[in-house]
């Protein structure tokens, strides 16, 4: 505000406190990046835990080297590239994270941190860090390693050390390779608890649905995803059980084994590549799960959800063009 | 602050405080020894002006610094001219500032009262487009583009402040008063008054048509009460005057109502300041009070690194000086402390969707901020509806990584406008 005379104005700016000025809104809900971060790796540890206690020190190494290693690439790329260190806000160790669960837990050491490298450097910060990655790094990450490496990535060769209480055999592998007939002995409860092999923290089911469910009630994760994608595999899977029910599996053993609940729940609502609008995110999300039961039940690979969210990952942007009109749009 | 919801799965409402109780009267502010008046218009050279330092001046006085420009203050008490100095506001919008010394004794100007007997109009147009609520009168005279609806606002749009509420349970009788000049006056065909649902009942006996408004912000949007209430959809490109539909706040109808009854140009302003802990006090203050005396009549201590926001939470301006006057549309004053100013970062969008879940007019506002961020503004116009905005603000408000999207899109929507304005002047 001027003041009378020059002088004077300068002695007021002596005398004067100095205000916080910046433009409105001058209120904010307080939401953070950071808190979605911890709160979806939160939303993990039933299920990171249950796998631990499953599979022992070997699990728990990978996922410590996982988180680590995912946080020490994103400090270097944050100084390679010269901009803030983003690492406390929980991004980059939920993707070590949720890498850590897909993995098998005799993963050797340098497999993990190739995988944290290919999904914090490859699959986000060469795009420019969070938000900026089309598709979700740590598929991207898993992927192009399990192109690479096929051998260390099949759970019943990893796991064949192991001495379980339960059947040892990965149960989507066992259907693809030798039919119906030798996965009748997964009964849906003994799935839910986790009575299967697969990733530390893809296999017990009911902690992953405890995780999603926190988390859609939270707001963490747009629900309309994860229900459609759960939505598609079941319809689908129960098509195809009808279609031959003597070939192909029912949808309770599509949605408790491989991949399908982290996928649902974990992957597929990751932010940056996934659409935000209602009907898009039905379309993205069930597509995701009619793709995933597609590539198990008639492609070549034994798990389809990490191609089908990736392959949905990469409509993601023509998806979300279907938006409602804008108030008072002239066109 | 009003924090996120634990329950984050449905969409934030965010609701206006309702005024319950019948409010007492506002605390009454003594008149200040400065008292500063702020001009819209640019400053121009100081030959051009006929007011200078020294000139004595009465209450109620009108004072037009330019000799060639209608643009006009009215003084709100009697004193001396200190000084006629530039002042330069958001988005470079330029002010003429008249700083006055107030004198003892109090003088009333009579030109006012004179005019009245003569024609309404004319007495309005010349006297009362700076009175309490800042009646918008250029755009209810506009002959190219005629008013016939005139919606009085008994609810202010922005967050927290009751202003306009208060003005309509204490005063509806002025308000009445002034709904009736203003439609003799300009010719205008119906008068609509907005409220609060809740209050909708109780004003019956008004005559003039009610319409409710909802209590989840921001229905009291102009924009939103044209699409909700009034059933009507404001083009993009337009704005609701294009639609003759003129809004104008209670406060400027009872100042309006009042002049004409008491004769003198009201100048005391109803605002709704509200305190460091959120609490709210109605305080009267005349036109061109510095803040400073405010705080000091109301006991607000004001420390180094404190915001001073004028206008509501969502919408309002914050400003840099304790000496920034009260002006006629100053619904509220909010002071924050430092621990509870929010601060916007440089982080990018991450695309939770929370904006555009919560955006009222549609917007997809995670695309629309990567154009604004690049400053693209004309594809950010013609692709991503930046112009069905209708700034509310709850974009900003709702973001995880604290983007400013409600300063970039004010921004963009200024740069346009100003782009266009240069291009007609080529054309020309």
């Amino acid at each position: 505000m001027s003041l009378p005379g020059r002088k004077q104005r300068r002695q007021s700016m002596m005398n004067n406190k100095k205000f916080i000025v910046s433009h409105a809104p001058f209120y904010h809900n307080g939401s953070k990046i950071s808190s979605t971060g911890y709160n979806i790796m939160g939303a993990t540890l039933p299920a990171v835990l249950m796998g631990i206690y499953i599979y022992g020190v070997p699990a728990l190494g990978v996922v410590a080297l996982s988180i680590s290693s995912a946080m020490l690439w994103e400090l270097l790329m944050n100084k390679v590239m010269k901009l803030p260190v983003t690492i406390g806000d929980g991004n980059a160790a939920l993707i070590g994270m949720l890498f850590a669960m897909l993995v098998p837990a005799t993963l050797p050491w340098w497999a993990v941190v190739t995988g944290t490298f290919t999904a914090i450097v490859i699959g986000q910060q060469i795009y420019g860090g969070i938000g900026g990655n089309p598709f979700n790094p740590v598929i991207v990450a898993l992927t192009i390693l399990m192109v690479s490496w096929k051998d260390i990535f099949d759970f019943d060769t990893a796991l064949l050390n192991y001495d379980f209480n339960f059947v040892t055999l990965y149960p989507l592998a066992a259907l693809k390779h030798f039919g119906l007939s030798s996965v009748e002995s997964f009964t849906p409860g003994a799935l839910l608890l986790g009575q299967q092999t697969g990733g530390i923290g893809s296999t017990f089911g009911l902690g992953l649905i405890l995780g999603g469910i926190y988390l859609i009630i939270r707001g963490y994760i747009r629900w309309e995803i994860s229900l459609s994608f759960l939505g598609g595999v079941l319809i689908t899977a129960w098509l195809f059980q009808l279609s031959d029910p003597a070939v192909y599996a029912g949808p309770v053993f599509h949605l408790l084994t491989g991949y399908t609940l982290i996928g649902a729940f974990f992957l597929a609502t990751e932010n940056s590549s996934s659409p935000v609008n209602f009907i898009p995110m039905l379309i993205y999300g069930a597509g995701g799960g009619i793709m995933a039961v597609l590539i198990r039940n008639i492609g070549v690979y034994v798990d389809g959800v990490l191609l089908a969210i990736l392959l949905m990952n990469l409509v993601n942007p023509m998806l979300d063009k279907i938006r409602p009109k804008a108030l008072g749009k002239v066109v | 602050m009003i924090k996120r919801a634990f329950r984050g799965l449905k969409a934030p409402q965010i609701e206006y405080e309702l005024l319950h109780d019948t409010p007492v009267g506002p605390r009454s502010i003594l008149p200040s020894k400065t008292v500063t008046l702020l001009l819209p218009g640019k400053y121009e050279r100081k030959d051009k002006l006929t007011l200078c330092a020294g000139d004595s001046i009465k209450t109620g006085q009108k004072l037009s610094p330019y000799e060639d420009s209608d643009d006009y203050a009215i003084s709100s008490v009697t004193g001396t001219i200190a000084s006629v100095a530039p002042y330069t506001g958001d988005f470079g919008q330029s002010f003429t500032t008249i700083i006055i010394q107030a004198a003892e004794k109090e003088k009333t100007d009579d030109a006012f009262s004179a005019a009245c007997s003569d024609s309404v109009r004319n007495a309005v147009t010349d006297f009362l487009a700076c009175v309490p609520g800042r009646p918008p009168l250029d755009l209810l005279a506009r002959p190219d583009k005629p008013i016939h609806t005139l919606v009085i606002c008994g609810m202010d749009a922005d967050l927290m402040i009751a202003t306009n509420q208060h003005i309509i349970k204490t005063r509806i009788d002025a308000v009445t008063r002034g709904i009736k000049i203003l439609k003799n006056a300009y010719g205008i065909e119906k008068a609509i008054i907005a409220l609060p649902r809740d209050l909708v009942s109780g004003f019956g006996h008004v005559g003039a048509r009610l319409i409710a408004v909802d209590a989840c912000y921001p229905s009291a949007n102009h924009r939103m009460i044209m699409y909700k209430a009034l059933k009507q959809v404001v083009p993009a490109d337009k704005n609701c005057e294009d639609l003759g539909v003129c809004f104008i706040s209670a406060e400027a109808a009872a100042s309006i109502g009042s002049a004409f009854e008491k004769g003198r140009i009201p100048f005391t302003k109803t605002i709704t300041l509200i305190n460091k802990d959120r609490k709210k006090i109605m305080i009267s203050a005349r036109i061109g009070t510095p803040v400073r005396d405010i705080f000091k009549a109301c006991d607000v201590t004001v420390n180094e690194r404190d915001r001073i926001i004028f206008g509501g939470p969502m919408t309002g301006t914050a400003v840099f000086s304790e000496n920034h006057p009260v002006g006629p549309d100053t619904d509220a004053i909010i002071v924050q402390a430092n621990k509870d100013v929010t601060l916007v970062s440089d982080y990018p969008c991450v695309n939770c969707g929370e904006c555009v879940r919560l955006c009222p007019a549609n917007i997809q506002v995670n695309m629309l901020v990567r154009f604004l961020e690049a400053g693209e503004y004309q594809t950010a116009a013609d692709e991503y509806d930046l112009h069905s905005c209708i700034e509310c603000g709850l974009c900003s408000f709702v973001c995880e990584s604290k983007i400013p999207v409600f300063q970039y899109i004010r921004l963009a929507k200024y740069e346009l406008a100003r782009e266009k304005a240069a291009e007609a002047i080529d054309d020309e």
